[in-house]
């Protein structure tokens, strides 16, 4: 008796295996004292033997199936527990808990006997049963959107988690299909680890990963070979983490081209190594984006706006902005700076935070001031108001201190203009 | 059910203004103000997420027999409508832009958020006028009528005087008075005419080149003049070569130095956003006024008088203030 029921619940195994769904089945299988029904696709499976042994079986079969349900839904460490089950009943095990479509594994090492009945797909069933069933939906083979598989994949739910936003990601090319081909455990786990490890704060890990998900599929040995350059470089180990929280591309760079663009910043600027690290660490970005418009923003300043060479240095150093800022921008912000307002180049560099602010809110800060008679940016005469107040204050704040009126003179003032 | 973001963007649909900077095109103005509405909708607290039943084994059941049974039901968030999953709630929405601005040019610019951009649709078939401030410059012409542009020409203008401006103003209004009569489709001779006439009613039907319905100069201090223009289906160049025509009438040349719409139909420069309004919760005020605004003046049926609305407006405000509306 119990050998064929033995047989039969292998052979439900083998097909749900090599189901897509196998996941999802479990909780639509309906399983009562007098029968239990399996419908899956065309599968029907009628049980009328009442033994208690063959319950039991039954139902540590479904708990088999229910440790699948646990893996892929990821809640606690119960996954584990139920893939040890999966050994110990001699079963194949199921490698890649995501996309069961693509790589669904093979089970021909289960023996199969040829003498037990076959159960016919085509087995009447009455119409209470029938309504009864939900079949889920299956996971589609392609879309353009990872929603579908989030419930279904353990990587990417974990993401969901840890604050990633699959949203912006699914967007760029292929960036979808290959998170779903990671695995959780082996892939994104070690990375995390490491990026923890070099004290990266784990509030930050959605951010890194929203912005580089390739992170996930570098070498650990080529990212602990980056980490440790730069820790070469004499940049410390916080100051290593914080740059890296805020450049998720950074550790994407071989050393040899991070080699290359430290030096470069070092040449360009002729800054010593201790101004260099410091540049590079408060703007790390500068390490991953293209060269070629920090040296044409170099130029600009040194023949468009005639800026001495340490006048550029003591911007930079000061601003690292302004290396990455709109090169019409800053045409625009300067030329209204020096040419309307009568600024001398020596004010402009020893504020440069003015090449980062907003054209518009200069040029009205200015105008408000020139018509309440106010405008005065020479720091040898009375009533001098620095660049630096004039652009970084707040609002309320400039109108208070600065101009002595009201935000409501600021704003009609600025309907007059 | 409505979340609170799609609440939200209900309450902002409708028609409201702002001030556009000059040296900034339309189209920039409208997406940020697009974009500044869409991230305060979006940073309104998000729906709970469902849950669904799952079953799982029970953690305290290790022998075999127990297992079976210990099946525990639990409910966990369906992570496929999570926010980080399905996006910002809301990611489109109809930003419309009423009569344009070209770059140089600064002044009201009316805006319509969802079904306000069939409001702002009627809006412009009744042909409303719109009010420009145009700053003017003897003694230099230029390629392009601006400032800004190419100088072609120079000249004197020492022999210009006020008297001899409003001369040709009243030219300019006169001709232009005899073309919004020629447009109106209107026969001159029946009685229908002069009724509409005397009501101030009479305009252009359909489509029409421009059309100046008032010109005077409220500023004149040579080289430097201010027009105040009141004027139907106009663009800002059209304006400027009408000071650079003026230069020429007045035996001289003129550029013009500025563009400044005041009013756009209804909305005037005190309903007007400045750049630092342009967030959501503003907006919504805005759009509320002015429903509001619209709701007392049908009530009413009063004469339309344009010259007059600025006044009526202000009126309106006050009471506005006195008894705050409830919509």
């Amino acid at each position: 008796m119990a050998s064929p029921c033995m047989q039969l619940c292998l052979q439900c195994r083998r097909f749900l295996l090599s189901k897509p769904v196998a996941s999802g089945w479990l909780y639509h299988t309906t399983v009562s004292n007098s029968s239990a029904k399996v419908l899956h696709g065309s599968l029907v499976v009628r049980w009328t033997h009442k033994t208690t042994q063959t319950r039991h079986q039954w139902m540590q079969q479904i708990l088999c199936f229910s440790g699948f349900a646990v893996r892929h839904l990821s809640t606690d460490t119960k996954g584990k527990e139920g893939v040890e089950e999966l050994s110990i009943t001699d079963f194949v095990s199921y490698k890649s808990p995501l996309l069961p479509v693509r790589d669904a594994v093979p089970v021909s090492q289960v023996p199969l006997d040829l003498d037990t009945p076959e159960y016919s797909a085509l087995e009447v069933i009455d119409d209470d049963e029938a309504l009864g069933i939900t079949v889920p939906p299956p996971l589609p083979p392609s879309s353009t959107s990872l929603r579908d598989y989030v419930d279904h994949s353990e990587t990417l739910s974990k993401l969901v988690e840890l604050g990633v936003n699959l949203w912006k990601l699914e967007q760029r090319p292929n960036v979808g299909s290959m998170l779903l081909k990671l695995n959780f455990d082996t892939d994104v786990a070690p990375k995390l680890l490491f990026l923890k490890d070099i004290g990266v704060d784990g509030s930050r890990f959605g951010y890194i990963i929203t912005h580089n998900p390739f992170l996930l599929t570098e070498n650990l040995v080529n990212l602990q070979a980056r980490v440790n350059y730069l820790k070469s470089k004499n940049f410390s180990a916080e100051i290593v983490a914080s740059m890296v929280s805020r450049a998720p591309y950074l550790l994407n760079f071989s050393v040899k081209r991070l080699d290359n663009r430290l030096g470069f910043f070092q040449n360009q600027l002729s800054l010593s190594a201790l101004n260099t690290r410091d540049v590079v660490s408060r703007l790390p970005r500068l390490l991953c984006g293209s060269l070629e418009p920090i040296k044409e923003n170099l130029k600009v300043c040194e023949i468009e706006f005639g800026f001495k060479k340490n006048e550029i240095q003591h911007m930079v150093t000061v601003v690292p902005k302004v290396l990455t800022a709109n090169k019409r921008k800053l045409t625009q912000i300067f030329d209204y700076i020096h040419n309307t307002m009568k600024v001398p180049h020596h004010l402009i560099a020893k504020f440069p935070q003015v090449l980062n602010s907003k054209f518009l809110r200069i040029r009205e800060r200015h105008l408000f001031l020139e018509y309440l008679r106010k405008a005065q940016y020479d720091p040898a005469l009375p009533n001098y108001i620095s660049l630096d107040r004039l652009v970084s204050l707040p609002d309320e704040t400039f109108c208070t201190d600065v101009a002595s009126a009201t935000v409501e003179d600021f704003y009609l003032f600025q309907k007059t203009l | 059910m409505a979340t609170p973001a799609i609440r939200m963007l209900r309450r902002l649909e409708g028609i409201f203004s702002v001030y556009k900077p000059s040296g900034v095109h339309w189209k920039l103005v409208r997406d940020t103000i697009e974009t500044n509405i869409r991230n305060d909708l979006n940073a309104t607290p998000s729906q709970p997420l469902p849950h669904k039943i799952c079953f799982l084994n029970a953690p305290g059941s290790e022998t075999e027999a127990s297992r079976g049974l210990a099946l525990r039901t639990v409910s966990l968030p369906v992570l496929s409508k999570h926010p980080l999953v399905t996006g910002p709630e809301v990611q489109f929405m109809k930003v419309g832009v009423g009569h344009r601005l070209d770059v140089a040019s600064s002044g009201v610019l009316t805006l319509a958020v969802g079904n306000g951009n069939r409001a702002l649709g009627d809006l412009y078939s009744a042909q409303v006028t719109s009010e420009y401030t145009l700053e003017g410059e003897f003694g230099t012409a230029t390629a392009d009528f601006s400032h800004t542009g190419k100088v072609v020409e120079r000249s004197t203008y020492d022999h210009i005087t006020q008297d001899k401006l409003e001369r040709v103003l009243a030219m300019l209004e006169g001709a232009n008075q005899k073309a919004l009569l020629m447009y109106s489709n209107v026969d001159m001779k029946s009685q229908d005419a002069y009724e509409m006439a005397a009501r101030g009613l009479l305009g252009p039907d359909g489509k029409s080149p421009p059309i100046l319905k008032g010109l005077r100069c409220i500023h004149f201090q040579p080289p430097n003049f201010t027009l105040e223009v009141q004027c139907l289906n106009d663009t800002q160049k059209y304006l400027r070569r009408i000071v650079h025509e003026i230069g020429l009438e007045l035996r001289s040349t003129a550029v013009c130095k500025g563009v400044r719409r005041t009013r756009d139909g209804p909305f005037t420069l005190k309903d007007a956003l400045v750049h630092q309004q342009w967030t959501a919760a503003d907006i919504m005020q805005a759009v509320r006024q002015y429903h509001a605004s619209k709701k007392r003046k049908k009530s009413p049926p009063t004469k339309i008088n344009h010259t007059s609305t600025a006044v009526k407006r202000q009126e309106e405000h006050e009471i506005c203030n006195e008894t705050p509306a409830v919509i």
